[in-house]
C-alpha cells in the first residue's frame, strides 16, 4: 500500500471508531473488535462501506453528558510527527499500547482515540508543542495523573495527548516562609514526603495522592480533605507559569504573598480544567507540619446528630480542626465486604472522621479530651474510637479514603459531587434511595461534610442507560431547587459541561465563553470539556 | 490462685516512622519522632483482656518500664481493658542500656510482689528485635514458657499453648504460673472505644523505681555503632539480549 492509502485508511478508521464510539455512549455495545478485522487487510473502500452501515444519518440522540460531534480540527499527518519526535526526541509515543492507558480514565468510563503522546520534561517544550499544534490547528489534550472523575483528563476524539509525567522536578523551597517552587508533573504524594522531612505539608490532601499531579490540581482547583482547615487552591497557590494556547509562555510564578498589581491571571487558570492554558509550573504556600495529630472515628444515630456533633466540634476544637468527614452505613458495608476492611467500632448509621492538627500534643489531647466527654454525655456520639499513633491514624483514614476504591467492586458507579446547604446534604440521599427503589445495587453517601460538600454515588451491576436516566437530571433538578453547586470540587470535564446551567447564569457562562475565545481562539486546548456545547 | 495477669507493654517508635540515624551514629532519632505501643505488646493486652472476659482471670495490670512518656503506653492498654497500671521509671542513661536482660528482671520481681498468675508479653519489639525478654523472664522465675503464642486456651490450672515454630504449629500444655509471648496471629486488637478510654483516665497507673525492687541496671552491653543499612542500587535497562550477556559477564558475575 502506498503511503496515501495508508493516510486513507488511517483516517477512515479514526472515523470509523469515533463513530462507533458515539453509538456505544447512546448505549449500543462497543464494536471495536469488529472495526480491527474490518480493517485488518481491507481496502479504505470496505471500511467505509461499514461505516455507512453502522451511522445514522445525524448520529445518536444525545445525552447531555454524551460527546458532541468531532470538531473541524486537522488530524495528525506524518510531518507533525516528524517534528514532535525532532522535539521530543524518543518521548513522542505512537505506539498504540503505550498510548492505550492515556486514552481511558482512572474510572475506565470514558475512552478516547488520540495516537500520539507527548512527553515534553521543559516548560520550553511545551511552549514549542502548542505552539505548532496551533499554528496546525491541532487539538491538545494536557493530562496529569489521570485520576479525574469527569472525564476532563482523557482526548474524546483523537486529540493529542500532552502529559506533564515527566515534569517532575521540584525548583525551590524556602523553608522560612514555606513557599515550594515545582513543576506541574510532581506526584502529590511525593511532594508530600519531601515537605514531611523538611517539617512542612502540601495545603492539601485526597485519596488520589499517589498518582495525581499537582498541575493537575491545580487545573482542577482540587478540594480534598483538607480545604476544611487550608482552604482552597485558589488561596494557597502563589504563581503559576502556564503556557497559552500559541505557545506564548505567561509566567505569573511569583513567589509572594501579596501583591495587588492588576488583574490576578493565575485566579483564571486555576479551575480552569485545562482550556485555558497548560499549567507548566506551580508555587504554592505549605503550612507546618502539625506536631499533633489526633484522628476520631465516631458514630451516630442519625445526621441531624452528626450535624450538632459538627457543630459542638467546631465550638471546642475549631482552631485545631483540621478535617470533618463522614460517611453512611452503606458506605462501610462496601468497605467490609469489598474491602476486608473491619469496622473499627459498633455498626452505626452515620460514621464521621475527625482529624486535629496542633502544635502542643497535650493541649490538643485536653482539648479532644472535652469534646469527646461532651458529646458523649450529651449522647450526640453512641461510639467512637481515637488514634494518636501514626499507623492507626492512617487505618482509620482508610475507612474513609477507600470509598471510592469501594465502590469500584460494586459495579459500574455513577458518580456525583454536590455542594448544598449542610442541613440538606443527607436529605438528597434519601431521597435518591427513594426515588431509585430496587433499580440501583447500591446508593451511597459520604464526603467533605464540614465544607457541604456531598459524594453521592449509585452503583448498578452494569452501565443501565434506563437508569442513569432515573439519576439524571432529577439530581441536578433537586440541587438547584436549594441552590447547590452540581459539581463541588470534581469539576465539568466531559460528562458535566452541559450541566453549567444548574449551577450558573447564563450572562456568566457567556462571559466565560468569552475569555475562553480570548485565550484560545481557535479552541485547540482541551475541547469538547468544562464549557457547554451551546456556547459554541 | 490471684487470678491476676501482668502484660509488659513497650513504648517503641511507631511502625509507619521513617527511621533515621543519628549523624553521630550511636543511635536513632527519637527526638520528636511518634512513638505507640509496641504492635505484639497489643496483641499480649488484648489477649489478656479478653482472659478477663472470658472470666478466666480477674484483673489485667499493664507495666511499662522507661521514661515519663511510657505512661502514655500504660494509658493505652488501660483504654483496652486493663484495670490499672505499673510505671517502672528508668530514665536518661539507664533507659538507654535498658535492654532485655534488665526488664525481664524487673518483670520477675513485679511478678512475685504482684503474685501474678500469667505474664503475658509481645514475642520482640519492633526497635530491637530481640525476642529474649519473655524467655529470660521465665528463665528467672523459673517459670514455664509459652512462645510465639497464636492460640491461647486456660484448662483449669493449666495452659494448652499453640505455637508458631518453622515446622508450623506446636501445641504444648504448661503449667502455671507461666509466662506467654505472643505471636502476630494470636489476636486482632481492638480499637480503645470512646467510653473505654474515658474510663481509662480515671484508672491509677502506679509509679514505681527499679530500685525500689531490688533490681539493678546495669548493663553489661555496649553499642559500639548504629548504621544504615547498604543504599540499594539502581538497576540497570538494556536494549538488547546481547547487552544483558555483556554487562552480566562484565561485572563477573557470569
Amino acid at each position: 500500500m502506498n503511503a496515501y492509502v495508508m493516510l486513507g485508511v488511517f483516517q477512515t478508521s479514526q472515523k470509523l471508531r469515533t463513530s462507533l464510539r458515539l453509538l456505544s455512549r447512546a448505549g449500543l455495545p462497543p464494536v471495536d473488535l469488529q472495526v480491527q478485522l474490518l480493517l485488518r487487510g481491507r481496502s479504505p473502500l470496505s471500511a467505509t462501506f461499514s461505516r455507512k452501515l453502522h451511522l445514522g444519518p445525524d448520529g445518536p440522540a444525545s445525552s447531555p453528558a454524551a460527546a458532541p460531534r468531532r470538531l473541524p480540527f486537522s488530524r495528525v499527518t506524518v510531518e507533525d510527527l516528524t517534528f514532535f519526535r525532532k522535539t521530543l526526541p524518543g518521548r513522542a509515543i505512537t505506539d498504540p499500547d503505550l498510548v492505550q492507558s492515556s486514552n481511558e480514565d482512572w474510572l475506565k468510563s470514558v475512552r478516547g482515540s488520540s495516537e500520539v503522546l507527548l512527553r515534553p520534561q521543559t516548560t520550553q517544550e511545551v511552549s514549542q508543542i502548542l505552539s505548532y499544534c496551533h499554528s496546525r490547528n491541532l487539538a491538545v489534550n494536557p493530562q496529569g495523573g489521570n485520576t479525574g472523575l469527569v472525564g476532563g483528563s482523557v482526548p474524546v476524539y483523537d486529540e493529542i495527548i500532552l502529559s506533564t509525567s515527566l515534569m517532575n522536578s521540584i525548583l525551590s523551597f524556602d523553608k522560612i516562609s514555606g513557599i515550594l517552587t515545582c513543576q506541574a508533573g510532581c506526584v502529590l504524594e511525593n511532594l508530600s514526603l519531601y515537605l514531611e522531612e523538611r517539617d512542612y505539608i502540601m495545603p492539601l490532601d485526597l485519596g488520589a495522592k499517589g498518582s495525581c499531579q499537582i498541575g493537575g490540581n491545580v487545573a482542577t482547583n482540587a478540594g480534598g480533605l483538607r480545604l476544611l482547615r487550608y482552604g482552597s487552591l485558589h488561596g494557597t497557590v502563589l504563581g503559576l507559569e502556564v503556557v497559552l494556547a500559541d505557545g506564548q509562555v505567561l509566567d505569573c510564578l511569583s513567589t509572594l504573598r501579596k501583591d495587588n498589581t492588576g488583574y490576578d491571571l493565575k485566579q483564571l487558570f486555576i479551575g480552569s480544567e485545562g482550556t485555558l492554558g497548560v499549567i507548566t509550573a506551580v508555587s504554592i504556600l505549605c503550612p507546618r507540619k502539625p506536631k499533633s495529630v489526633n484522628v476520631v472515628f465516631l458514630g451516630c444515630e442519625t445526621f441531624d446528630q452528626l450535624l450538632k456533633t459538627f457543630q459542638l466540634c467546631k465550638g471546642m476544637l475549631g482552631e485545631i480542626l483540621s478535617a470533618f468527614e463522614f460517611l453512611d452505613s452503606e458506605c462501610m458495608r462496601l468497605l467490609n465486604t469489598h474491602l476486608k476492611l473491619a469496622n473499627p467500632i459498633s455498626d452505626c448509621p452515620f460514621y464521621i472522621v475527625i482529624e486535629t492538627s496542633g502544635s502542643d500534643s497535650d493541649h490538643d489531647s485536653q482539648k479532644l479530651h472535652n469534646f469527646l466527654e461532651e458529646a458523649m454525655t450529651s449522647l450526640l456520639v453512641t461510639d467512637g474510637t481515637v488514634a494518636t499513633e501514626e499507623s492507626k491514624i492512617k487505618t482509620l483514614w482508610s475507612m474513609r479514603e477507600r470509598v471510592t476504591e469501594a465502590l469500584t467492586h460494586d459495579g459500574f458507579t455513577y458518580k456525583y459531587d454536590i455542594s448544598l446547604p449542610v442541613e440538606r446534604i443527607y436529605q438528597l440521599v434519601t431521597d435518591m434511595r427513594q426515588h431509585l427503589g430496587k433499580r440501583a445495587r447500591s446508593v451511597v453517601g459520604y464526603g467533605h461534610v464540614g465544607d457541604g460538600n456531598l459524594h453521592l454515588n449509585v452503583t448498578s451491576p452494569a452501565k443501565d442507560p434506563a437508569l442513569l436516566a432515573s439519576i439524571e437530571p432529577f439530581i441536578y433538578e433537586w440541587t438547584a431547587k436549594f441552590q447547590g453547586s452540581i459539581s463541588a470540587e470534581h469539576g465539568l470535564g466531559l460528562k458535566k459541561r452541559n450541566y453549567i446551567y444548574y449551577s450558573k447564569s447564563r450572562p456568566a457562562v457567556a462571559v466565560m465563553g468569552k475569555m475562553k475565545t480570548l485565550l484560545d481562539p481557535k479552541g485547540i486546548l482541551n475541547p469538547y470539556k468544562t464549557l457547554p456545547d451551546d456556547l459554541k | 490462685m490471684s487470678g491476676r495477669v501482668l502484660v509488659g507493654v513497650k513504648r517503641v517508635i511507631d511502625y509507619a516512622v521513617k527511621i533515621r540515624v543519628k549523624p553521630d551514629n550511636t543511635g536513632v532519632v527519637t527526638d520528636g519522632v511518634k512513638h505507640s505501643m509496641n504492635p505484639f505488646c497489643e496483641i499480649a493486652v488484648e489477649e489478656a483482656v479478653k482472659l478477663k472476659e472470658k472470666k478466666l482471670v480477674k484483673e489485667v495490670v499493664a507495666v511499662s518500664c522507661g521514661p515519663q512518656q511510657s505512661q502514655e503506653t500504660i494509658r493505652t492498654a488501660l483504654a483496652m481493658g486493663a484495670d490499672r497500671g505499673i510505671h517502672v521509671e528508668v530514665s536518661g542513661n539507664d533507659y538507654e542500656t535498658l535492654g532485655p536482660l534488665q526488664v525481664s528482671k524487673i518483670m520477675a520481681a513485679l511478678a512475685k510482689k504482684e503474685d501474678a498468675q500469667i505474664i503475658i508479653l509481645g514475642k520482640q519489639a519492633i526497635d530491637d528485635d530481640c525476642n529474649q525478654t519473655g524467655q529470660m523472664t521465665a528463665a528467672l522465675l523459673d517459670w514455664p514458657q509459652g512462645t510465639f503464642a497464636s492460640e491461647v486456651t486456660l484448662d483449669g490450672d493449666k495452659i494448652k499453648v499453640v505455637r508458631e515454630i518453622d515446622g508450623g504449629l506446636e501445641t504444648i500444655k504448661i503449667n502455671t504460673p507461666a509466662v506467654l509471648t505472643a505471636d502476630l496471629r494470636l489476636n486482632t486488637p481492638r480499637y480503645a472505644t470512646l467510653p473505654n478510654i474515658m474510663k481509662a483516665k480515671k484508672k491509677k497507673i502506679a509509679n514505681v523505681k527499679p530500685a525500689d525492687l531490688g533490681v539493678n541496671l546495669t548493663s553489661k552491653l555496649e553499642v559500639l555503632r548504629v548504621e544504615d543499612p547498604p543504599q540499594r542500587q539502581a538497576g540497570m535497562k538494556v536494549e538488547t539480549v546481547e547487552d544483558l550477556v555483556g554487562k552480566l559477564k562484565e561485572s563477573g558475575k557470569v
